[in-house]
């Protein structure tokens, strides 16, 4: 098969299953649209390889969870979880997303052109996200490594029980999580930041006037006398 | 009085109180000097009620038995059956529960592994994810997907030969998994992507679900990432079982696993392990009448797990619902957990002032947390590690296993069974009140069920 030529999936047609099966009987570096996504759940998940795969609407929970490889470019908005555990790729959501953006992910890039909802980034091992508006509360919840560009506002407890990601905002955080503190922004962040704004395609980053926040490592041995607050 | 004066001249008989024993005089007084409450490893060490409390009402005239060593009692055991197309065939209805790498060593991993193959059972990871020793030894795996996801890999996942969605476990249930700076070695820490010597705290809810309705869409998900081959289990620590389990099957579980309040883990808080779920005892009646209400008995499998030693265990788990157990602690005492010496170069060597430095002695070892295991069972230091010779440890596990086996199946015969799986609760009978309430058989020697009949 040509792979200039984009095979079209129709996801009303075939529903998830025979979408994903259809998927990995594909060549690796195919072009793939998904047609009438219609907010259907698990698009894409578990693909290991490097397809290029558009989803022409809304996807529900999990759009491209547990990949490794593949890039997709979602024209609508997502549910809870895209991208979740993600290895490899770049997932970029032209609208907004539901909770649990990016969570867990190892790897790869997430991009949300809109908004990004509650926990975004939750459990984040590696991988890194970028979102052009604002986050909810929660981002970052005990994100372990990668990093988290926000252009716009984060909501409440930012960066709660965090370990070693790093979070970037370049809009206002609304109050800061246990354990979390703003730290000083280095060379080497702002060039973190330019290189993500740059791989996520935003032009509306002041990489040198963001705010950093990481983790204060208070809470990483347990110390029952000396107050820790949780 | 011509006694010395501060000498009573009789001592008055010592007498320990039942609120303040010895026990609890020290735990008060430990708490007072550093602040700091216990954390240990294993399991409940209180007594609750148990499947020692029931005893089989084996055949007789009306039943008979099979022949001991002639006639055939089948043990094979299939789970997964319901969605998956590639279900779990297992030889022995006793598997090995899930026990990371990181709270074990890497050798106790292997050890359990090869054991597990040869006798054709399953082992499952734990948190921290699957190491390539571990899928190499093990020809049934499965593997775990926790909430804290540490180490989680969609190629292992594709790897695996099941899949366990854990929600809690039963000396912990509604908390998350520890792991201990001094267990947090280099290893461990990169394939968690934590620092290293940090006090691991793993999340207690999952971070891209809650609820049942969100469970639903996340077994999906394993499925289409697993083009819906491996089993799905969704484990939970007994507490609200019927409820658990009928949402667990709603949300298109295969196969549930009750872990009751005996369940062991390799650190959590003393408070925790003794204080939060239910007993195994009651949690495998009340999963499998709810699976049975819901009309899945056969169709989704229930594993139950939780202080299970011996071959009577099994059994009573089994004619109570189960469809097969998992064992934990039991499997690391056959690999050599609180054995007073240890093999390490073809000798014996003593371990005793090894427990002694965890303030402790072999037979009441529950010190898994310090990472200073006596034996190489759960450590992570090279030299304590080599403590634990694989290839013996290994067949240890393999005889201990076969030894249950013989047991549950001496038992299943005498109840004139071809199968350990047509036993069934009108094999028991139950020797206190408690465990006739909590199992649902009659008391021995009367027809009563308390709480269903008078
Ligand atoms: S002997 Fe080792 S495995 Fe057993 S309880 Fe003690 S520390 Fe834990």
């Amino acid at each position: 098969m040509d792979a200039l030529t984009q095979t079209v999936l129709n996801c009303r047609e075939l529903g998830v299953t025979g979408v994903n099966r259809a998927l990995r009987q594909l060549p690796d570096g195919s072009s793939v649209l998904i047609a009438e996504p219609r907010g259907a759940h698990n698009i894409g998940v578990g693909m290991m390889g490097k397809w290029d795969i558009t989803v022409d609407g809304n996807a529900g929970y999990y759009l491209g969870g547990l990949c490794d490889g593949p890039n997709f470019t979602v024209n609508g908005s997502v549910g809870w979880g895209v991208g979740e555990n993600l290895m490899s790729g770049l997932i970029r959501v032209i609208g907004n997303a539901s909770e649990s953006a990016g969570a867990s992910a190892h790897g790869g890039l997430l991009v949300i052109t809109g908004d990004a909802s509650l926990r975004c980034g939750i459990s984040l091992k590696g991988g890194d996200i970028a979102v052009a508006g604002g986050v909810g509360h929660m981002t970052a919840f005990m994100a372990q490594a990668g990093n988290i560009l926000v252009g716009g506002d984060a909501g409440d407890s930012l960066g709660d029980s965090l370990y070693e990601a790093v979070i970037y905002v370049g809009g206002k955080v609304k109050s800061l999580g246990s354990d979390a503190k703003i730290s000083e922004m280095t060379a080497t962040d702002v060039a973190k930041v330019k290189e993500l704004a740059a791989a996520a395609g935003f032009d509306h980053i002041d990489a040198e006037n963001v705010t950093k926040v990481s983790s204060a490592k208070t809470l990483y041995n347990f110390d029952a006398l000396k107050n820790q607050r949780y | 009085m011509d006694t010395q004066a501060g000498v009573p001249e009789r001592l008055e008989p010592e007498r320990q109180s039942a609120t303040f024993p010895l026990e609890v005089i020290h735990r008060i007084q430990t708490m007072s000097q550093t602040g700091r409450y216990e954390i240990r490893g294993w399991g409940a060490k209180r007594r609750v009620p148990n499947f020692d409390d029931l005893t089989f009402v084996t055949a007789s005239v009306s039943r008979y038995p099979l022949e001991g060593y002639r006639e055939r009692c089948d043990t094979k055991t299939v789970l997964g059956s319901r969605f998956a197309s590639k279900p779990l065939e297992l030889d022995i209805p006793i598997t090995i529960a899930g026990m990371s790498f990181g709270s074990l060593s890497a050798h106790a991993k292997d050890a359990l592994g090869r054991a597990a193959t040869i006798v054709g059972t399953s082992t499952t990871t734990g948190d921290g994810g699957m190491t390539k020793e571990e899928r190499a030894a093990s020809k049934h795996l499965v593997y775990q997907c926790l909430p804290s996801r540490y180490g989680f890999n969609p190629h292992d996942v594709q790897q695996a030969d099941a899949i366990e969605v854990v929600v809690g476990q039963g000396a912990k249930p509604g908390g998350g998994g520890m792991l201990l700076g001094q267990k947090v070695s280099e290893r461990v820490a990169g394939m968690r992507t934590l620092p290293v010597g940090v006090d691991q705290r793993s999340a207690s809810r999952h971070p891209d679900w809650t609820g049942p309705d969100d469970l639903t869409i996340k077994i999906a998900e394993l499925r289409e990432a697993t083009n819906w081959e491996k089993p799905i289990y969704v484990k939970f620590g007994a507490t609200r079982v019927a409820n658990d389990v009928k949402l667990a099957i709603a949300a298109g579980a295969d196969v549930v696993v009750i872990d009751g309040m005996q369940g062991g883990t390799g650190a959590t808080q003393e408070v925790f392990i003794e204080h939060a779920g239910i007993p195994t005892l009651p949690a495998v009646r009340l999963a499998a009448e709810a699976i049975r209400e819901v009309g899945k008995t056969g169709e989704v499998q229930l594993i139950v797990s939780g202080g299970i030693r011996s071959g009577s265990d099994v059994a009573k788990a089994l004619a109570l619902g189960a469809d097969a157990v998992s064992i934990g602690v039991a499997s690391l005492i056959a690999l050599g957990c609180n054995a007073s010496h240890y093999f390490k170069d073809g000798e014996e060597h003593d371990a005793t002032a090894d427990y002694l430095a965890l303030g402790t002695s072999p037979g009441h070892c529950n010190r898994c947390e310090t990472g200073r295991c006596p034996v190489g069972v759960t450590t992570q230091d090279p030299i304590l590690t080599e403590r634990l010779d694989p290839e013996i440890s290994k067949q240890w596990v393999v005889n201990y296993l076969k030894a249950l086996t013989m047991e549950l199946t001496t038992l299943a015969r005498a109840c004139g069974k071809s199968s350990v799986h047509n036993l069934e609760p009108e094999d028991l009978v139950a020797l206190t009140i408690e465990a006739a309430a909590m199992a649902k058989v009659p008391l021995a020697g009367t027809s009563w069920i308390p709480g269903h009949s008078f």
